[in-house]
């Protein structure tokens, strides 16, 4: 039983150096980092210290508040070094790998035979719970609740993204496995798939409700998808996992390991080889791709984990984020932009944009865009109206939205729909946005203010 | 351009703190992102950025505006020369215009800019681009003769306090062009009506060189004088005539805009130029246009239909091509600050702004320009219609919830 899902507002945004359907196999890397800030929501507790040996799979840290849910080394290795920031918060964990990579067993576990709470306890054992994430917040996920339903997009809209289908390929079954083993964890809501009509290789997954969605970004969005097939009320609570990350639940309980395997996209246009590359979650950057010292136009190059539109901004020698799957290498944009060249009054035959006022609108749909991370202008009050709603595919209004957590309207936040919304669902806003407003930035602070103030 | 920004960067220091002109900073700092947008990065979030921004967005309102801009200065000198029975080629009409627009202009962004730098200055935030749109809307709802002091007051009046006392750009209610335009409506009713449509009427009359018939009126002034008389009576009847075919009023030269009225509200196609613009760069909203123009139409057919004088009487395509209604319809209820700012809550905005413009014109002609009443009213109005849709949002999610 599917069923297909239009979704018309939006934007696609076609940068240059997109992926090749390629995978390459990284070296592995020397030094990996588990970073604690990529994890929503969670206090950290240490469990090692500066020098202890770790297998792929022992646990580094567990949330402080919720001790049995585990976060777990990707190799076998030594701690280098444990990275703190201000208040002595904790940044990331490194750790040194072992030229031979060794794994803690978890033991197998047939899902078929299993209940719901052995499949729980191995998840939490094995360090694979802590890649479920929760609406409302996006958050981490509280293993304690039941879960209305679980959602995966198995597709990414966003620019430069890593296409599941290269990801997964020869991986079906392990996917199969984890969703499985979702199907026993997920209330009577199920497990929801999320595809894009044209993709054929998980049409066969069962156990799940496969949707199909149709149009531009971000149909791809986990959020989008839940807006559209299930929406979320207040006090519902739902789950969100990647589809790499099914995956590699399965890996987990059919083998026992923990192996956090990601099929990176390495693209943008400063990037020499745009590729796929398979490495694991937190590998080091400088393992996945190489770095061009200057971009094209003779400013650095910008290192993005995660999609340029919602991804974090790292250093040459940082590492994947946890919940990453591409890096971008774009050029950065200092140089100051004359007003009628490439300032404001260009005729912008080089300048994407969701306005028609850059003649760039004239363009070929097909041509593919090299965007520098130039804020293009200066922040402004709210002025435009009608610009986010065009690129906001929910019932949802999203400039009214925004407004009552820039004031921090607790009881407006709640009815105008804030449990639906991640960040990353309003990336769109944010590109567009002629005030130049932080509008992700906002809407992370106030899931937080709202999660805090329910306790 | 370098060497440009070489010497903005080296005058730089003296306007930061500490330097002699510190005081002067925001006008610094206007001049320099004008020329130079900024080479700010994005932070975390979106890495990239449209290059879309507040600068952009207004230069192409005001783009939108020159056609109305440039028929107007050409019109007021068309209009003077034929009111004294002259004719004069095309320059001969626009230098007559531009004496009359250009210092008309320079007041507005003189006195307007002023006090935004002030503001600015004051609460130590960068220049907003909201007034250079103002400030070209301005000159456009004025009368041609409009005595030049009285504009500086209503531009004062209108940015302290229709927009700086709010909060500044972006926060203001009403419309701050037309609350200019309604301060001099309220403020000088004797100066603001009468003979101030065509350039020097008055003194043409003392000195006997008036073209007979002409009064300087505009076709609203001479639709209000039918009101409250029966239709089938002779002076009725020849205000009507000028409406019909080959008379003043046409159809064909309230379309071209040859006719007597503010500056830049006459020509319907030039107005209609700027629609395009605005339209197609995505800045103005064609839901309130287009509502607008449908509760224009509605209530001027409902008149018609009533035919109970003989502003009645004039077909509902007429009564949109006359008066402010285009203007205001592509200018000022689109002005996304003070218009809704939800998708449905516009199209109601649009639709009641254009049938009260109609209704208040027809109805008071003590306020013959219905427009600017109608849309400073629905300004007012505008946050309680978005209200009333994001209540309608609200109850389908609290409905969802009853339902599991």
């Amino acid at each position: 039983m599917s069923r297909i899902q239009r979704i018309k507002k939006g934007a696609d945004i076609r940068l240059e150096g997109r992926p090749a359907d390629t995978v390459s196999e990284a070296p592995s890397a020397q030094i990996y980092a588990v970073k604690p800030p990529d994890f929503e929501g969670v206090i950290t507790k240490l469990d090692v210290r500066v020098g202890d040996n770790v297998k792929a799979g022992s646990t580094l840290f567990y949330d402080k508040k919720k001790p049995s849910v585990k976060y777990s080394s990707p190799v076998a290795g030594t701690i280098k070094d444990i990275v703190r920031g201000a208040k002595r918060r904790i940044l990331a964990i490194e750790i040194e790998a072992d030229s031979e990579n060794s794994y803690v067993d978890f033991g197998v576990l047939d899902v078929s035979t299993s209940t719901r709470d052995q499949i729980l306890s191995r998840l939490l054992e094995g360090g694979m719970f802590p890649f479920f994430r929760q609406r409302p917040f996006d958050v981490v996920a509280n293993p304690d609740d039941l879960p209305r339903s679980i959602h995966i997009s198995a597709f990414d809209s966003s620019p430069l993204a890593a296409s599941t289908f290269v990801a997964l390929d020869g991986r079906l079954a392990d996917f199969q496995i984890g969703i499985d083993a979702l199907a026993k964890l997920a209330g009577d809501g199920g497990v929801h798939l999320g595809l894009r009509s044209s993709d054929t290789t998980l049409a066969g997954v069962k156990n799940c409700q496969i949707t199909y969605f149709e149009g531009p970004h971000p149909s791809g969005n986990v959020g989008v998808q839940i807006h559209h097939t299930a929406p979320l009320s207040k006090g519902e609570v739902v789950w969100t996992i990647s589809p790499q990350d099914v995956a590699n639940l399965g890996t987990l309980l059919k083998s026992g390991q923990y192996i956090p395997s990601r099929v990176v996209a390495c693209g943008g246009s400063e990037c020499k080889h745009p590729q796929h590359v398979l490495t694991l979650s937190g590998a080091s950057i400088s393992s996945i791709v190489e770095v061009p010292l200057k971009a094209h136009n003779g400013d650095d190059v910008r290192v993005i984990s995660g999609s340029p539109l919602t991804g974090d901004q790292v250093s040459k020698d940082g590492y994947l984020g946890a919940h990453h799957f591409a890096i971008a290498l774009l050029p950065e944009g200092h140089d100051p932009k004359f007003l009628l060249t490439t300032g404001w009054l260009s005729l912008g035959l080089d300048r994407f944009s969701l306005s028609n006022s850059f003649l760039s609108w004239l363009m070929p749909k097909s041509k593919e865009w090299a965007l520098d991370t130039n804020m293009g202008g200066e922040e402004r009050a709210f002025v435009v109206s009608g610009q986010y709603e065009k690129v906001f595919p929910m019932d949802i209004h999203p400039v009214h939205l925004v407004k009552s957590i820039i004031v921090n309207d607790i009881d407006s936040m709640e009815k105008l729909g804030i449990y639906e919304v991640s960040p990353e669902d309003f990336a769109l806003c944010e590109y567009g946005c002629t005030s130049k407003i932080p509008v992700q930035k906002i809407v992370r602070e106030g899931l937080d203010n709202l999660r805090n103030e329910l306790g | 351009m370098k060497a440009l920004h070489k010497i903005i960067s080296s005058v730089k220091p003296h306007f930061e703190e500490g330097g002699k002109l510190a005081k002067f900073w925001v006008v610094f700092d206007s001049l320099e992102t004008f020329t130079f947008t900024p080479g700010h990065v994005t932070n975390n979030g979106s890495h990239i950025r449209d290059g879309i921004d507040l600068k952009r967005t207004m230069f192409f309102v005001i783009v939108a505006l020159l056609p109305a801009l440039l028929f107007g200065t050409w019109n007021i000198g068309d209009q003077y020369y034929s009111s004294i029975g002259e004719s004069a080629d095309l320059f001969a009409k626009m230098i007559v215009g531009a004496f009359k627009v250009i210092p008309l202009i320079v007041v507005s962004y003189g006195v307007g800019l002023g006090i935004e730098f002030f503001f600015a200055a004051k609460r130590g935030h960068g220049i907003n681009e909201g007034f250079l749109v103002s400030g070209m809307l301005i000159p456009l709802v004025m009368p041609v003769d409009v005595p030049l002091w009285m504009v500086a007051v209503a531009v004062a009046f209108a940015v302290i306090i229709g927009k700086e006392v709010f909060g500044g750009t972006g926060m203001n209610i009403v419309n701050i062009a037309l609350t200019s335009r309604a301060f001099l409506f309220f403020a000088y009713p004797k100066q603001m009506s009468g003979e101030i449509w065509i350039h020097d009427v008055a003194a043409s009359k003392g000195g006997g060189l008036l073209v007979d018939g002409t009064t300087g009126a505009t076709a609203l002034g001479y639709l209000a004088s039918t009101v409250g008389k029966v239709v089938d009576t002779p002076p009725v009847q020849g205000v009507m005539n000028m409406f019909a075919d080959g008379g003043m009023f046409s159809l064909h030269n309230c379309l071209l805009g040859t006719i007597p009225g503010s500056i830049g509200e006459t020509s319907v196609i030039a107005i209609l130029l700027g629609a395009v613009i605005l339209v197609v760069t995505g800045i103005g909203s064609l839901r309130i246009m287009a509502s607008f123009l449908v509760g224009g139409l509605l209530m001027g057919l409902i008149f018609n239909l009533l035919g109970l004088n003989g502003f009645m009487t004039l077909g509902p395509l007429h009564q949109i091509v006359i008066g402010g209604f285009m203007f205001g319809m592509v200018f000022m209820a689109t002005d996304p600050v003070t218009a809704a700012t939800t998708n449905t809550g516009k199209l109601i905005y649009g639709f009641l702004g254009g049938f009260f413009s109609i209704m208040i014109r027809v109805f008071n002609p003590a306020y013959p320009e219905g427009v600017m009443m109608a849309v400073l009213f629905m300004n007012v109005m505008a946050p309680m219609i978005d209200h009333y849709v994001l209540q309608a949002n609200i109850n389908r999610r609290q409905k969802r919830l009853q339902n599991i």
